[in-house]
């Protein structure tokens, strides 16, 4: 239970200047990272997954950055939207397996200025049979399940973020 | 074993997503309302950084880019413990930081101040807590620098902080502010935060962690979210 002397630290925003301290190799400062977009070595194994992140007006977002994490697979990746042509994110991974009929999944933290608290979500594959089982994507309306399912094209997995609008993504209180 | 619930985000003091007096906020925090999503082992997890091998300085901002000679403003020691609503102290978190130099000026490429950059000064840092929850930054205070939200605005001096728990439910991404900083009052990131929150977000200066003829000490205590079981694990 939490009582006075132990409130929670405020969040605040990570700003637009995160880039040299969180994804320095990406943003190609002098400083190591902790980690990058390739959480796998590329063999037959691995997948890759791309998107943008749109705000309310549909414009893409060049400053967000985006942690993921597979706990199947012990898995961690943390990529920023400034860097690829199109400002979008890309990650290099291993599709994580169905268990006891839920579907595989990453989960998703998304950070950005304009973000005062980060977002939670997840990255479901389009591919997967059980997602029609799967625990989570049943509790969610039909209509916004589609925002949480990566789209299969030919050698990549299409996942895009919306913030607000018609399509906006489903972000979980966790 | 009994299962592991965090609690929530205590709403009294995080700032809402939305927030109109910082502008940014307006196309890009979420509008509809969140999914509550069942703690599972998804959640529960997150990744070890304790085999990652930190460089030598890397807790230390003025001497981890060192070029040709010492990072020139005030130095400063931040230190502090990470606990949790429980009050147990959380070690092996990864703390990272990062920040303008002493003229207010960001080393990131799109940081276009009109101040000089420091040679001898990046901006970044990170450090693990030890096995009390404890840590501690070397660095310089940095300056306060103008932003675009409104006419004549101004971010308060503050320091950019992460931190990596034991799982990403623990995740927490915020800024350490200074005391007596008068932009405090004048600036709508920090002011998002409600009125019970904000003094959680300014450092206290503290006397003992000075170090004589070398920099002033500053106190910043860290607070996750805590849990429903009582004892703790390491794991
Ligand atoms: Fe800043």
């Amino acid at each position: 239970m939490s009582n006075n002397m132990y409130k929670q630290t405020p969040s605040q925003t990570v700003g637009p200047y995160f880039a040299y301290g969180l994804t320095s190799e990406q943003y190609l400062y002098d400083f190591k990272s902790l980690a990058n977009n390739e959480l796998v070595s590329i063999d037959d194994d691995s997948i890759t997954i791309r998107g943008r992140v749109f705000d309310g007006e549909g414009n893409v977002i060049p400053d967000a950055m985006l942690e993921i994490w597979d706990n199947q697979n012990n898995l961690f990746g943390r990529f920023g939207t400034g860097t690829e042509k199109d400002k979008g994110f890309v990650f290099k991974t291993k599709k994580p397996q169905s268990i006891a009929g839920n579907a595989p999944c990453l989960s998703v933290i998304l950070f950005m200025r304009g973000q005062l608290i980060h977002s939670y979500t997840r990255i479901y594959f389009s591919d997967e049979v059980t997602n029609a089982t799967d625990e989570v994507l049943n509790q969610i309306d039909n209509d916004r399940r589609r925002t949480l399912i990566a789209q299969k094209k030919d050698n990549y997995y299409l996942f895009d973020i919306h913030m607000q609008g018609d399509s906006e993504t489903v972000f979980f209180d966790i | 074993m009994s299962q592991l619930i965090y609690n929530p985000f205590d709403m009294e003091v995080h700032p809402p997503r939305l927030s109109p007096d910082y502008k940014s906020t307006i196309l890009r925090a979420p509008t509809k309302p969140l999914v509550l999503l069942k703690q599972s082992l998804a959640e529960l997890s997150g990744p070890v950084f304790g085999d990652f091998n930190l460089g030598e300085f890397d807790h230390d901002l003025t001497k981890n880019s060192i070029k040709n000679g010492e990072p020139l403003g005030e130095r400063i020691v931040v230190h502090g413990t990470v606990f949790n609503e429980n009050g147990q102290p959380i070690p092996h978190t990864l703390i990272e930081i990062w920040q303008a130099n002493s003229c207010g000026r960001y080393v990131h490429k799109v940081d276009q101040h009109d101040a000089p950059l420091d040679p001898n000064f990046l901006g970044a840092g990170r450090c693990m807590t030890d096995e009390n929850g404890n840590y501690k930054f070397y660095t310089i205070k940095p300056g306060a620098y103008p932003w675009g939200n409104h006419y004549n605005a101004w971010r308060p001096n503050h320091i950019h902080f992460s931190l990596f728990g034991a799982n990403i439910t623990n995740r927490l991404v915020t800024q350490m502010y200074f005391p007596g900083d008068p932009l405090l009052q004048h600036d709508p990131i920090f002011l998002a935060v409600p009125p019970k929150g904000r003094d959680l977000l300014i450092s206290r200066f503290d006397l003992e962690a000075t170090e004589p003829d070398f920099a002033l000490g500053y106190r910043f205590d860290f607070v996750l979210r805590g849990h429903n079981a009582t004892p703790f694990e390491k794991i």
